[in-house]
């Protein structure tokens, strides 16, 4: 199974410093979050991580550390694979 | 008393989108006005993309199919369907030169019950009221941005607006769930005046070398409970738009204690205007733009 976290930190990287960033951390706890960054974000893992995100699939808690966003797009995945 | 089931919006901005994203989505039919079909489309598809990342972003989520609340937004160059409107609010640019010419086609074509709300965080309502044949049914309505997200606007009652287009504006934000804080006419009203001279007093602080602006912002998050330190809200808004807001203070008050900061207006002539250029009393090159 491909791991998608270094791509995902690449893509972080054009928005804020990810050097201190863990797997874990919240981008909505820390504050770095706007609105265009969200829509970036969900864009990034539909096209480039190539995740069909359902509406269900859009919560924050999906979306709001590096290791969500790499057990989502797994997630997604299977399911893709499996039909 | 009846409820509003129509309202105008006038300017497909950020705010004109967040408030018809907010109408439609509490069930409002909206007529939403801007100069060109390219701004209404652009404002048509936020509001579609803003629906679906709803939850992600904090707002209240659409409870509805997200086509049903998109339908009830109808887009218009030349102020179709205005008519229908039962109260109108209005977020073009905050300069009066470009506010009068709207408030004369509104005061033509809309019905004489129709009340205007002024949208903004600068412009003096009782002056709004008097370019039109209606003073009693103007008042100001500071909604705050996201709008969606926001439960609390500023009203304000301007000389003449009457007891009843408070009652008739507090009624459309019961339906859209928020409430408001009602305050007289005045330059910068409460929001402004406080917040814009807090702001000019921090960059003070800085001039003087009496603190940091990392040490004044944590002063306000770590004591006070801030989301957001004066100087970052500063570097947020933009240091181009608090100059021009503590300058007009200082026209409409001629109190010197509205004298903008001597740095404040070098970081303006130097290109240092906040997030949106990058650098203003933070560095934003390397962090979240």
């Amino acid at each position: 199974m491909t791991d998608h976290k270094p791509a995902i930190r690449a893509f972080l990287t054009q928005f804020f410093a990810t050097d201190t960033l863990g797997d874990e951390d919240d981008f909505f706890a820390i504050g770095l979050v706007n609105s265009l960054f969200v829509m970036q974000l969900v864009l990034f893992v539909e096209n480039q991580l190539g995740a069909a995100v359902d509406d269900e699939d859009l919560e924050r808690a999906n979306f709001a550390s590096i290791s969500a966003i790499d057990a989502l797009v797994r997630r997604k995945s299977s399911v893709q694979a499996a039909t | 008393m009846d409820s509003i089931r129509t309202v105008g919006v006038i300017g497909a901005g950020v705010m004109g989108t967040g408030l018809a994203q907010s109408l439609a989505q509490s069930g409002h039919e909206v007529v939403l006005v801007d100069r060109t079909e390219d701004i209404l489309g652009e404002a048509v598809d936020a509001v579609r993309q803003n629906l679906r990342l709803a939850r992600m972003l904090g707002g209240p989520a659409p409870t509805e199919d997200r086509e049903l609340v998109l339908k009830r937004i109808s887009c218009t160059t030349t102020y179709e369907g205005i008519e229908a409107a039962d109260f109108v609010i209005e977020n073009v640019t905050e300069d009066w030169a470009v506010k009068r010419p709207v408030y004369e086609v509104l005061d033509a074509r809309c019905a004489p019950r129709t009340v205007f709300a002024v949208n903004t965080s600068v412009i003096p309502i009782t002056r709004v009221g008097a370019a039109t044949t209606r003073p009693d049914r103007v008042l100001g309505m500071h909604f705050m941005n996201p709008v969606p997200m926001k439960p609390v606007v500023e009203v304000i009652r301007g000389h003449h607006t009457s007891q009843a287009t408070v009652d008739t504006a507090n009624r459309l934000l019961g339906q859209m769930g928020k409430r408001s804080v009602v305050v007289a006419d005045s330059p910068g009203f409460v929001s402004n005046r406080v917040l814009m001279l807090t702001v000019n007093e921090a960059v003070f602080l800085l001039h003087e070398g009496v603190a940091t602006p990392a040490q004044v912002d944590e002063i306000f998050r770590e004591c006070f409970g801030h989301p957001m330190g004066p100087l970052a809200t500063a570097d947020l808004i933009g240091l181009d738009t608090i100059l021009q807001s503590v300058q007009g203070l200082y026209e409409a008050f001629g109190d010197s204690k509205y004298r903008p900061c001597p740095l404040l207006t070098r970081m303006v002539d130097a290109g240092h205007l906040g997030r949106k250029s990058g650098k203003g009393f933070f560095d934003y090159a390397s962090t979240l733009a």
